[in-house]
């Protein structure tokens, strides 16, 4: 009996020892497919590093945002790796809130992140964030209404033909609608959009003096543009529509077209899960012949917080993540077609991916498309294409789009959005010290 | 006549009671029926009979491990409680019989508290728990949860101790009872059911909380309200996940409030009519 209560002792001393000895980093993460399969992949990662132990904290999108926000702001050490996005990390790499990420190990192959990516990613050439999943966003569009409507949707459209093409396609009497597109308010919801869709019009947010811009005539052209398509051509209701309304209505047949996240191929060619799966041709996003597109660039990155005690064990987490080795590990385990996308040119080149994926080509063209340090036709004092990498940004994004929103549901007139939204912004960046 | 028209405005009445009680409780039967759907079922639009799979709640199991955030759950919801009636019992009782001028200022400022919007003070909050290492730890959110549901406890044990006449303390008094016995052995005894139903409000109260119970943990603490957070997805990705998610939540406080209506009940009309 004494023998087995010293053995017993012995052993759970021992088991402390190990778990005193093992380090246990804190990963925040947004819930998507791709990040809940990494979780489901960990003991990969865990049986090459024993001596790290992961543990999980998934949360909404918005939800983590603030959890990181305030966690980071406050140097609260809670998190060793944070799931942040392009918006966050040049603001926060400039307040010194991220490790640059310099050991992510010999093969790791840096040079292999798609550029448009990395460029997002890094500020002055120091990489502060590794990619784990990229998106841009293009035209989908069903192949059959385009033919019934006598057109060919070529690879680089224009806005012009957009307009046509969903005038011809929109047959409210059978519930088709030519176009769906974000009207839902918010920064991320239909600013996100529209400030990508008024890049190609040559508008832009701010002068290089940070001096407002919506009281300029290509913002008028841009959200008049906007409001007459969607009038004419969009669904009803479209003001409270965003991404998982339109999913619903797109994947239902009840749209010709939807300019959206290059993610959401792989949902809207699902044969499970919509019933115009063989029936959908993808574009690039329209332009206006102005050398922009109206396409954006986003990126769910993998950071590490300067406040860490364990920035090595998590640098080598964030290392693995987003290798080459990964990507091989999910093909491997789920299939070519459930690798995260958009980060590594290396994929692209894969003829694999390519049979699996066919919206790849596509998908890559428009993440090339997009610049986020220089995203307008004339020149801006900041970065991010869809957006406005400045933490002013958020709560002016989502008080712009509420005006906008409100436009196209006919509470307001498109001059009267475009005058509040001006004062809105010059309120803002007053405040904020931008200008006078 | 007179009878059957009080049949039929009974009938009507009772009628309307299961209308209105059916919509209050639709969307948490459809988040049950939800659970039971996969996941491309649970997308395809408004359906009730579902295919009665099991995979959601495997998956979910699989995915976050539900007992050691219902442990939690348990333990803060029970934890905070407890301490807020330590607190708030002595609270009530002087306020309730021997209040002063300003009795009524002080209730309506401990209730003022709980005006402001959480978010008003997540920063200062943040930085006193970061400051004392109570981020993620099971007592700093007991602690918590125990100050932000205090002016409710305090509230409505005082309306309860308000009904106990004061003269049967008198007469404790008066038979030597000293201060604590009175409260222990006289005025508890007689609010056994107020405090029950103080109680059982507090505890759903503390369970459902989902502002500092998402915002001041990570993982030691999580309770429930992180794990049912953890499943939803703006992208509606995971909704038969996260309606099984939530079952699974409110699954245990649904059951212990269903048998204990009466006392909520009682305690939530105590005091109404006189």
């Amino acid at each position: 009996m004494k023998l087995r209560t010293l053995t017993l002792g012995l052993l759970s001393a021992s088991a402390l020892a190990f778990a005193a000895h093992a380090e246990s980093i804190t990963i925040a993460t947004v819930n998507n497919g791709d990040m809940v399969r990494m979780q489901k992949l960990t003991d990969d990662f865990t049986k090459a590093n024993p001596d790290i132990q992961l543990n999980w904290v998934t949360l909404e999108e918005n939800v983590l945002r603030e959890r990181v926000t305030t966690d980071i702001a406050t140097k609260g050490g809670q998190y060793d790796v944070m799931t942040i996005g392009t918006y966050e990390v040049p603001i926060w790499a400039k307040q010194s809130w991220l490790l640059p990420l310099d050991k992510l190990g010999d093969d790791y192959d840096v040079k292999d992140i798609i550029p448009a990516i990395a460029g997002g990613l890094s500020v002055d050439g120091k990489l502060y964030a590794a990619p784990f999943y990229g998106e841009s966003s293009f035209v989908m569009y069903r192949k059959d209404l385009m033919e019934k409507a006598g057109l060919k949707m070529p690879d680089a459209p224009t806005w012009d033909f957009i307009k046509q093409a969903a005038d011809k396609m929109t047959d409210r009497a059978n519930g088709v609608n030519g176009v769906c597109l974000r009207g839902k308010a918010g920064w991320g919801e239909n600013m996100a959009f529209l400030t990508a869709m008024s890049n190609s019009f040559g508008a832009r947010w701010f002068d290089e003096n940070w001096k407002p811009q919506f009281d300029q005539p290509e913002w008028k052209k841009t959200l008049q543009f906007y409001v007459d398509l969607m009038k004419a051509d969009g669904p009803e209701g479209a003001s409270s529509n965003g991404f998982n309304e339109n999913l619903a209505l797109f994947q239902q047949g009840k749209c010709g077209m939807w300019i959206d996240a290059t993610v959401a191929a792989s949902f809207v060619s699902d044969p499970k899960a919509s019933q115009v799966a063989d029936k959908v041709g993808y574009a690039l996003a329209p332009d206006n012949g102005l050398g922009k597109r109206g396409n954006w660039l986003w990126a769910w990155s993998l950071a590490v917080p300067a406040g860490t005690q364990k920035a090595d064990a998590a640098q080598k987490f964030v290392s693995w993540a987003t290798s080459k080795h990964y990507l091989e590990l999910v093909a491997s385990k789920e299939g070519w077609a459930n690798v995260p996308p958009g980060t590594r040119s290396s994929l692209y080149a894969n003829p694999e991916y390519q049979k699996a994926a066919p919206f790849a080509k596509m998908t890559l063209d428009s993440i090339n498309a997009a610049d986020p340090t220089h995203p307008t036709v004339k020149p801006v004092p900041y970065v991010g294409v869809q957006f406005v990498a400045i933490p002013e940004f958020q709560g002016l994004g989502t008080t712009v789009g509420q005006l906008f929103s409100a436009a196209l549901a006919g509470q307001s007139s498109v001059d009267d959005a475009l005058k509040q939204a001006q004062d809105a912004a010059t309120a803002t960046m007053t405040e904020g010290g931008y200008i006078k | 006549m007179a009878r059957a028209v009080t049949t039929q405005h009974k009938t009507i009445a009772t009628a309307a009671a299961w209308v209105v009680a059916l919509l209050i409780f639709f969307p948490i039967l459809y988040t049950i029926i939800t659970s039971f759907k996969s996941e491309q079922e649970a997308i395809q639009g408004f359906n009730l009979i579902p295919s009665g799979t099991f995979e959601s709640y495997s998956e979910v199991q699989q995915q976050s491990g539900y007992f050691k955030f219902f442990f939690n759950s348990v333990l803060l919801s029970v934890g905070s409680t407890i301490l807020a009636l330590i607190v708030a019992i002595p609270a009530a009782w002087s306020m309730a019989f021997s209040p002063t001028k300003r009795t009524k200022d002080i209730l309506m400022w401990m209730l003022s508290t709980k005006m402001m919007p959480a978010v008003a003070v997540l920063f200062p909050i943040y930085l006193i728990f970061r400051d004392s290492g109570l981020l993620d730890s099971r007592i700093g959110l007991t602690v918590m949860l125990m100050l932000i549901n205090l002016p409710i406890v305090v509230w409505m044990l005082y309306t309860y101790f308000r009904e106990i006449p004061g003269e049967i303390l008198e007469a404790a008094r008066m038979d030597g009872a000293s201060l604590w016995n009175e409260i222990i052995y006289v005025l508890t005894p007689m609010a056994v059911p107020g405090i029950a139903s103080t109680m059982l409000l507090n505890i759903i109260l503390a369970w459902n909380e989902a502002f500092w119970t998402i915002r001041l943990t990570t993982t030691n603490a999580a309770p429930l309200t992180a794990f049912i957070s953890s499943f939803s997805s703006p992208q509606g990705l995971f909704w038969a996940k996260l309606s099984a998610a939530s079952t699974l939540a409110i699954a245990p406080i649904l059951i212990m409030g269903w048998f204990s209506q009466k006392q909520l009940v009682r305690g939530l009309t105590f005091g109404a009519v006189k």
